[in-house]
């Protein structure tokens, strides 16, 4: 078979994500169709910026949502082709089994697998991890935030303190010492999760009971059924049968997530929450002056009640936008471990993974190291774009 | 102001104490212990074998001990071998154990010794440092002045189509982590793909002779990131000048739009970007350990890489030092400058 013309690659790869292209026109229609309706988010389709970035992540988002599907991925990403080693973008298969698909549609990498599914599998990975780490990062940020900028004093200091601490570490370097196996084997990742992920908890244990603290008979199952939840989730989450922090019996643990993508997303949390912390601080300092906040604690209301219910829904605006420019630089993150090859495994499909291991050849072969270059920079630019958006359309009210 | 910056310094000791402390803890774990003897004596170690080699260089007393040691506040351990020798950090080997000094540690000048590169952890450093400084050096050469260019030129007439085309531009680089765009880079300007072959793929001959062809891609890479950042930054403060009311008296006096722009909110404007580049001296330094390692130029961020990924415990911790300092002081910059050049702002 001859080898596909650029055209011709150009063609199949837009027919292969025919379900991702269905799904953005059912949600652009449907949110244009509402957008008065849909608060800030329908505001977003306002700006031109706003759509295009938007564009950009949500295609990310349903290529990696159908890719983990087994849609839109043409080849198994972890198999090898013989033959089809640093083969260029459309070249066919040698001899095709039936049922398989003829051609690597952007090439083949230095171990003959196919790039083009491996560019959709990184998406997933990216899509799974990024959004949740930073979701996890505000999480601890607001919980320590809010409290040092509304009461100040001696907490703020020691807490602005730990923040600056980590804040003083060159990323990479941080990364170099808490991801290698040596301090793995130590289980200090393990009990920073144990400690980490404790935040969620707290913070939606406090927002409830603060909210519901008048009423007990709606507050005690609530909170019962909510942290009950939640809790079986962490210890789930935390607890690997065989690593340091085993305190569920098997048949208790829900899901176990392989030690190396915990200790990629512990680090990823670490290093983005002090900056959430310093964000939220910030803002509370400021908001806490404000006459509503007095009205509030005229009213009798807690300090945690002001702080969760009264001053972070005002600081929401700012926290959406950061939020979109922080699931971007968490992207970047992951991209610089998988570049240094620390934490994820070598053969994992991510895109830093994939362009360390096509950087090695770009002096003869492109493909390998570009493709997963170039979906990082557009996922990011979509995020940055859409922070843009979002930002312009927020002070526009 | 003298007050303001003793207590900066003041706690900037304290956090570079704790810094240290927390990377020697890191670094000096049980499991890095056990792989350095391991190195350095055989792979077939035993577990006895392993321990009697770590007591023997004083590995085991407790962590806080060996900081102190390492930092030359404590005298240092020395082991009395079985036929009655005297082995020590401070001893270097051919020295009688009578002369060696008593401290050695960061405080004295003594670095520790690499197990990577057989040298002086001081010297190694010293070396590479001047490598790096190098490339920041044209780093800060191409990106403060192109930054600054373009923040102003997107800022002074906001919405305008200027406007939002560097600012696209701007997100662009902001968007593109080092490794993305020193990536796309090498493939157009360096590749036989592409056949363009501009410049020099990796910059190791750039050490001994830097010239145009094998450093402006490492420049330019690092530059483009940090580039984004400075430029939104001069924009958005060089925006807020424009609209302020001596602005308009300006105009309406008749002064033309370009003195307007140089003479009269250029220095206003230009504050908050000044914070902003010494604030950009950490993410520098990632930038340089990535490009470094992509363009395989032999400085101060490779060096961080092989000592981390060959546990090589005290060249580590010397370049953590270094670059905890280097935040740490850029931060301290950052502040004064800030006071000094904003008259509004007053430390008592």
């Amino acid at each position: 078979m001859e080898p596909l013309s650029w055209i011709e690659i150009i063609t199949r790869v837009l027919l292969q994500f025919t379900p991702v292209w269905l799904s953005l026109v059912i949600l652009f229609v449907l949110s244009i169709t509402y957008k008065r309706k849909l608060g800030l988010y329908g505001k977003l389709f306002d700006s031109t910026i706003g759509m295009i970035g938007f564009a950009l992540v949500m295609f990310w988002v349903f290529t990696g949502i159908f890719g983990s599907f087994g849609m839109i991925v043409t080849h198994d990403a972890l198999a090898q082709v013989s033959g089809m080693k640093n083969e260029l973008p459309g070249a066919p298969l040698p001899n095709p089994d039936e049922g398989q698909y003829p051609y690597y549609l952007f090439g083949g990498d230095n171990l003959a697998r196919d790039v083009f599914s491996r560019m959709v599998k990184g998406a997933w990975i990216v899509v799974q991890i990024a959004p949740l780490a930073t979701l996890f990062a505000f999480m601890v940020g607001i919980t320590l935030g809010l409290p040092a900028g509304y009461y100040g004093g001696r907490l703020d200091t020691f807490l602005s303190f730990l923040a600056n601490l980590i804040l003083a570490f060159p990323v990479i370097l941080l990364f170099y010492l808490l991801v290698t196996p040596e301090i793995v084997e130590t289980g200090i990742p393990s009990y920073m999760a144990t400690v980490l992920f404790v935040f969620p908890l707290v913070f939606v244990g406090v927002l409830l009971n603060s909210r519901y603290k008048t009423q007990p008979n709606i507050r005690a199952p609530l909170l019962i059924g909510v942290l009950g939840i939640m809790g079986w989730l962490y210890l789930s989450l935390i607890s690997e049968i065989g690593s340091k922090v085993a305190v569920l019996p098997g048949f208790l643990d829900l899901f176990d997530i392989p030690s190396g993508i915990l200790v990629v997303f512990v680090s990823v949390v670490f290093v983005n929450s002090p900056t959430v912390f310093r964000i939220v601080r910030g803002l509370a300092m400021d908001i806490k002056t404000r006459d509503y906040v007095a009205a509030a604690q005229t009213r009798g209301e807690g300090p945690w009640y002001i702080m969760l219910w009264e001053i972070l829904p005002n600081a929401r605006g700012p926290l959406i936008v950061d939020f979109c420019l922080r699931i971007g630089y968490t992207t970047i993150l992951l991209g610089t471990l998988g570049f240094f090859g620390l934490g994820l495994s070598p053969e994992s499909p991510d895109w830093g993974t994939t362009i360390n291991d096509g950087r090695r050849l770009l002096q003869i072969y492109l493909h390998p190291a570009i493709v997963p270059a170039l979906s990082l920079l557009s996922m990011v630019l979509g995020l940055n774009l859409l922070a843009d958006g979002l930002r312009e359309e927020s002070l526009r009210d | 102001m003298g007050l303001f910056i003793l207590r900066r310094v003041g706690v900037m000791i304290l956090t570079g104490l704790c810094l240290t402390f927390l990377v020697f803890t890191l670094t000096n774990l049980y499991p890095n212990l056990e792989k350095l003897a391991k190195t350095q004596g055989n792979f077939r170690m035993s577990d006895e074998e392993v321990t009697s080699f770590l007591e023997r260089g004083g590995y085991l007393q407790p962590m806080v001990v060996k900081y102190g040691e390492w930092l030359g506040v404590l005298p240092s351990y020395r082991h009395e071998n079985a036929d009655g020798s005297i082995q020590g950090r401070c001893i270097l080997p051919g020295q009688a154990p009578e002369e060696a000094p008593e401290f050695c540690g960061v405080l004295q000048g003594y670095w520790g010794f690499s197990t990577v590169f057989k040298d002086e952890v001081g010297s190694i450093v010293a070396t590479r440092l001047g490598l790096t400084g190098k490339l920041m050096f044209w780093v800060m050469v191409l990106m403060v002045p192109s930054a600054l260019i373009l923040g102003v030129l997107s800022g002074m007439n906001e919405g305008s189509k200027t406007d939002r085309t560097l600012s696209t531009v701007a997100i662009t680089t902001t968007a593109t982590p080092e490794y993305v765009s020193g990536v796309i880079l090498i493939a157009v300007f360096a590749s036989s793909a592409v056949g363009l072959k501009w410049f020099k793929g990796t910059a190791t001959s750039a050490m001994e002779d830097a010239n145009f062809e094998n450093f402006f891609l490492p420049v330019l890479t690092i530059s483009l990131y940090g580039m984004g950042y400075i430029a939104r930054m001069t924009r958005a403060s060089m925006a807020e000048v424009m609209t302020a009311q001596y602005i308009r008296t300006a105009r309406l006096k008749g002064v033309s739009f370009p003195n307007i722009v140089v003479k009269h909110a250029l220095r206003n404007a230009l504050i908050a970007p000044f914070t902003v580049i010494m604030l950009q001296f950490p993410w520098l330094l990632n930038g340089v350990v990535i490009v470094e390692t992509l363009f395989n130029y032999k400085g101060f961020g490779w060096t961080l890489v092989q000592a981390a990924s060959n546990n090589d415990i005290e060249l580590l911790l010397g370049v953590s030092v270094v670059s905890v300092f280097v935040v740490l002081v850029t931060q301290l910059i950052s502040d004064i400058g800030y006071v000094y050049l904003n008259p509004r702002i007053s430390v008592s």
